[in-house]
């Protein structure tokens, strides 16, 4: 059979597409979420409009549920979200959007977009359309869904009585543990900076304000990355078993004796892979 | 303006802000292998710390919820087995709401 040229670029826009459409119903979940909380529905659609990335979202609804300090639940938010910034790194090279389109693209960047776009074999012209396929198509079905269901769950968790009846108080953590379960897969270093994180905030729960305790676990990441002797495995090709270290080494050093870095497997709430 | 609104504000501007500058500042920027490290670790520790807090504490305290705990475990549950997204989620909510419904938890 005859490969034509448009074939990668449809079959990424094709993954890009059932991927954003299957994830972003979760945003029912998170709209409710976001409303049991105390969070307004006007809220929690700004949040899924502007912010655009789960897991910040879910925090800081999680801290303001508490009623805690808002600053350190902002501060943890804002903290998970600059994982962002570094599939930004990665992307900025293969997307090359100018101007205003890189406004736009900018607001587009989640863990999904970014693993259907580093999953298009890149090179040449074909590649490069190809990565722009699954990521626009990613971004625009996942964007237009995540925000439809923002809104249907906000505005249908008001309806509901006490948010605890429908188990609701337990959508943050399953959605924060979804998001987490590849990456404990990925590595002992992982799995220990986990287990300190949790500690280090359950010890400091009874001595602090709600939310500060999630931004004190940061100590858990920053210990694992001072310590030479982290893990077992060489820092170069630790890092490069996730999808953000993998973007930040191969800006350093194409050369870097990486493997095979597996993006989709790195990022994606529940370990979706888009292109198989 | 409320406090909740301009968290809400600053939350949403600046995790724009990072991917809009990921796209923009010059790769170099954190070219140091441990710079790498602490960016890649911080979500593990981050998303680690808010189930632990969300599963067993309330307000300042720790205290320990029976059905909430049985969700997250139904969580992990269908995770092992590869369930899609929604279908943690629902498990989840659906494992607490149940034993609430039944009185058990």
């Amino acid at each position: 059979m005859a490969e034509t040229s448009a074939d990668p670029v449809r079959r990424a826009a094709r993954d890009g597409l059932a991927l954003g459409l299957a994830v972003g119903t979760s945003g029912l979940a998170f709209g409710a979420a976001a409303v049991a909380s105390g969070l307004s529905p006007a809220q929690a659609c700004v949040l899924s409009l502007v912010a655009y990335t789960g897991a910040s979202q879910f925090a800081l609804a999680a801290a303001v549920a508490s009623g805690g300090n808002l600053i350190a639940g902002t501060a943890s938010a804002v903290l998970l979200g600059s994982r962002n910034g570094l599939y930004g790194l990665r992307l900025a090279g293969l997307l090359s959007f100018r101007g205003p389109f890189r406004l736009l693209a900018a607001l587009g960047i989640t863990d999904e977009s970014t693993a259907v776009a580093l999953a298009q074999p890149a090179g040449g012209r074909t590649g490069r359309a190809a990565v722009r396929a699954g990521f626009l198509a990613t971004f625009g079905s996942l964007y237009l869904t995540w925000n439809a269901g923002t809104l249907a769950g906000a505005l249908g968790a008001g309806k509901l009585g006490s948010p605890n009846t429908f188990g609701l108080d337990v959508v943050g953590p399953a959605a924060f543990l979804a998001l987490l379960w590849p990456r404990l897969r990925e590595g002992r270093t992982e799995r220990t900076v986990a287990l300190a994180g949790a500690l280090i905030a359950l010890a400091a729960t009874p001595f602090c304000p709600p939310g500060l305790p999630i931004v004190l676990a940061a100590a858990a990441a920053l210990g694992a990355a001072l310590l030479p002797s982290a893990g077992t495995v060489p820092p170069a090709r630790e890092a490069a078993h996730s999808l953000a270290g993998e973007a930040a080494l191969s800006a350093t050093d194409e050369a870097a004796p990486c493997g095979q870095p597996d993006p989709a497997g790195a990022a994606g709430p529940a370990g979706d892979r888009p292109s198989r | 303006m409320s406090a909740t609104w301009i968290a809400v504000l600053v939350t949403a501007v600046c995790c724009y802000g990072l991917k809009l500058a990921g796209l923009t500042v010059p790769p170099r920027w954190l070219a140091h292998p441990r710079a790498q490290r602490f960016a890649v670790l911080v979500p593990v520790a981050l998303l680690a710390a808010l189930i632990a807090v969300q599963a067993v504490g309330r307000g300042e305290s720790l205290a320990v919820d029976p059905a909430r705990l049985a969700g997250l475990g139904a969580a992990a549950a269908a995770l092992l087995l590869r369930a899609p997204f929604l279908v943690v989620i629902l498990a989840a909510a659906g494992t607490a709401a149940a034993l609430r419904a039944l009185g058990v938890a």
